[in-house]
């Protein structure tokens, strides 16, 4: 060294310097790693799996409507009361129904097609393009859902929606089930039975319903996985969306209609 | 010349007080109506899974819309240099606001959960026009309400007419948004056509300006002041040929519909056979909002008949009413086709079948509330704002007001 100085070499504002550099790294590192942890529990699905479902209308049978009757004890639907007073008709039209059975004709063959409808969990869905508050949402694995906390009612996304699918819950809600939480004057749909995809379970209320029923019209699964029975069974059949028109790609597609 | 000179509009105190109290009387029933669904739920109106726009978005769309063509009048003045109109720019900013906030006012306590406001207000969507409309909404009340105070205070004169370009822009942007609405709706077919923005926008010219008109004859009326006559002819002219082009978009809607193949139903629907909305549209919309008014507004006979322009301006609203009924309730009425070339034999939803809708009495209370929220606004803005001219008599030859 040229100059004469009784300091150390590292002068003081260094080490003040770096000390506060490391203490500040050791007290904020954990913090950073915690919250990478999270940010991948707050994803919590990936987009490498897409749910999907398909249904054979050959083998959904008339007058069966078991996957109806399962999805309303599993979401809760059969916990909502009638209001008193409300006349027949109109607790059809404002009742929920994530899911209804539908009985068609062909106009020209008169071929009798049975299928389910639901929602279709667009790959593009116009009710979350509608949706003002983000409300409505796609997950990263194909289910389509309404944040139940952002959603205004305003009911926007039922008029978007091409299947019909979504419900308003237009009377006081009593009593509900803690997976499937439900409030007045919000708008909800069929989820896949996220419920049970969350805990780990790979099947729908309706698909179990259909397979005790001895039908197996319905087919549940990771359309992106190419092993997968539905995967295999898309790739195998003739299998077509409704309203393919709109191009929406959706997660639902019927077999036989 | 004669200087225009505005004043508040006074007028003996119990004609005003009692008709403001007969205003806020409204708003009360309709606040009660509001609490009352909304504490209920709406399983106590007429609306339904089916039917998910009811009533009240009727009245809001309406007032809506006519709300930014109320603005017209002041574009006409400072935009485009009409002379007989600049006196009245004052008073159509301040109906503009008015009757926006009676529209948002009723689409507001429509909805599902109207305590969540700070939600649709902070929480925004941007490829949802709903939530353009939102930032149109509130935009329109800060532009309009920087153009009323450029018209009304002289230092800020030199704004005027920037500020009036900007509102006239804002304005088209915003029916365009609220055409929109209808326009982008893919999934069914009464909708799903660009020429909804643009024909909304030439409804707003009509109905706000049918609004101006009734508003301004009464507020004259009211207040004792006089309106000249070559004035009442010019937006009696204007008023015809909004009308008119209001049909004419009509027309071309309905043609384009029934050149595809895949709309015949719907257009059976609403021309043909669809009961209630059939006759709405031909009764209400065609003859009671166009061609009668058309018929008063240039038939000689009523050449200078106030009567004729008053009961004209309230026909076209009474059938711009019937015409939005028609877009909203009809076109959600008219089953999605989910499944072409087949027919719905059973289902629990409704699939395949004409919805059925039913208005209640609360939901109406409630639209009546919206338009009273908007004249009670435009009454108390009146008269302690100088929006409206002492006199509005015929300037003199070569003059311009």
């Amino acid at each position: 060294m040229s100059h004469n100085s009784d300091q150390p070499d590292l002068r003081r504002r260094d080490f003040i310097g770096k000390t506060v550099l490391a203490a500040g790294a050791a007290s904020i590192a954990p913090g950073v790693m915690l919250t990478m942890a999270n940010a991948g529990s707050d994803e919590g699905v990936s987009s490498k799996v897409r749910w999907g479902m398909l249904i054979d209308t050959n083998k959904c049978a008339d007058g069966c409507s078991a996957c109806v009757a399962a999805c309303n004890q599993e979401n809760g639907i059969d916990l909502i009361e009638r209001p008193a007073g409300q006349s027949d008709a109109m607790w059809d039209a404002q009742r929920p129904q994530w899911v209804r059975k539908v009985k068609l004709k062909d106009n020209l063959t008169g071929e009798i097609t049975n299928l389910p409808m639901m929602c279709q969990h667009c790959e593009h869905p116009p009710c979350v393009d509608v949706c003002p508050t983000g409300a409505s949402f796609k997950r990263a694995d194909g289910l389509v859902l309404v944040d139940r906390h952002t959603c205004i009612g305003c009911r926007y996304c039922m008029m978007a929606c091409p299947y019909k699918a979504r419900s308003f819950i237009h009377q006081d809600v009593a009593s509900q089930r803690t997976g499937t939480p439900r409030g007045k004057g919000c708008v909800e749909s069929c989820t896949l039975c996220v419920q049970r995809l969350d805990a780990g379970d790979q099947t729908t209320a309706c698909q179990d319903a259909c397979n005790r029923e001895g039908h197996q019209a319905i087919l549940f699964g990771d359309l992106k996985n190419p092993d997968s029975e539905i995967a295999r069974a898309l790739k195998a059949y003739h299998s077509r969306q409704i309203r393919a028109d709109l191009e929406l790609n959706t997660g639902v597609r019927y077999t036989n209609i | 010349m004669k200087k225009m000179q505005y004043r508040e509009l006074y007028c003996s105190s119990p004609r005003y007080w009692g008709g403001l109290a007969f205003l806020l009387f409204i708003i009360l029933v309709g606040m009660g109506a509001a609490f009352f669904m909304e504490h209920n739920g709406h399983f106590v109106t007429g609306m339904s899974n089916q039917i998910v726009w009811g009533l009240p978005h009727v009245f809001a769309i309406f007032l809506i819309v006519a709300a930014s063509g109320a603005l017209n009048v002041a574009s006409i003045g400072s935009v485009f240099g009409g002379p007989m109109y600049k006196p009245l720019g004052r008073f159509s900013g301040l109906l503009s606001i008015g009757l926006l906030a009676g529209g948002l006012v009723v689409l507001l306590l429509d909805l599902g959960r109207p305590d969540r406001l700070i939600v649709a207000m902070t929480t925004y969507n941007f490829k949802s026009i709903f939530a353009w409309n939102i930032i149109l909404y509130t935009g329109f009340f800060t532009i309009v309400g920087l153009y009323l105070w450029a018209m009304m205070d002289r230092k800020f004169a030199q704004y005027k007419r920037p500020i009036g370009f900007a509102a006239f822009f804002w304005r088209l942007a915003l029916t365009t948004g609220t055409g929109s609405i209808f326009g982008f709706l893919v999934a069914r077919e009464a909708y799903d056509a660009a020429i909804m923005a643009p024909m909304f926008i030439i409804m707003s010219f009509s109905y706000g300006l049918a609004f101006f008109i009734i508003t301004l004859m009464a507020a004259y009326w009211w207040a004792d002041r006089t309106i000249g006559e070559l004035r009442l002819a010019k937006l009696k002219n204007l008023l015809g040929v909004f009308v008119g082009a209001v049909l004419y978009f009509a027309l071309v809607y309905h043609l384009t519909n029934l050149y595809v193949t895949q709309h015949h139903g719907v257009e059976r629907f609403i021309l043909l056979d669809g009961g209630i909305y059939t006759s709405l549209f031909w009764i209400g919309q065609v003859v009671i909002g166009g061609i009668i008014p058309l018929f008063l507004l240039y038939s000689p006979a009523f050449g200078h008949s106030r009567l004729a322009l008053a009961v004209a301006s309230l026909m076209v609203l009474v059938g711009g009413f019937f015409q939005v009924y028609v877009i909203v309730i009809g076109g959600q009425a008219f089953p999605m086709n989910l499944f072409p070339g087949k027919e719905v034999l059973e289902s629990s939803f409704f699939d395949g079948v004409v919805a059925a809708y039913t208005p209640s009495l609360a939901e109406a209370l409630l639209g009546i509330a919206g338009v009273a929220v908007a004249m009670t606004l435009v009454a108390i803005g009146a008269r302690m704002l100088r929006v409206l001219p002492e006199s509005l008599e015929d300037p003199a030859e070569g003059d311009c007001a």
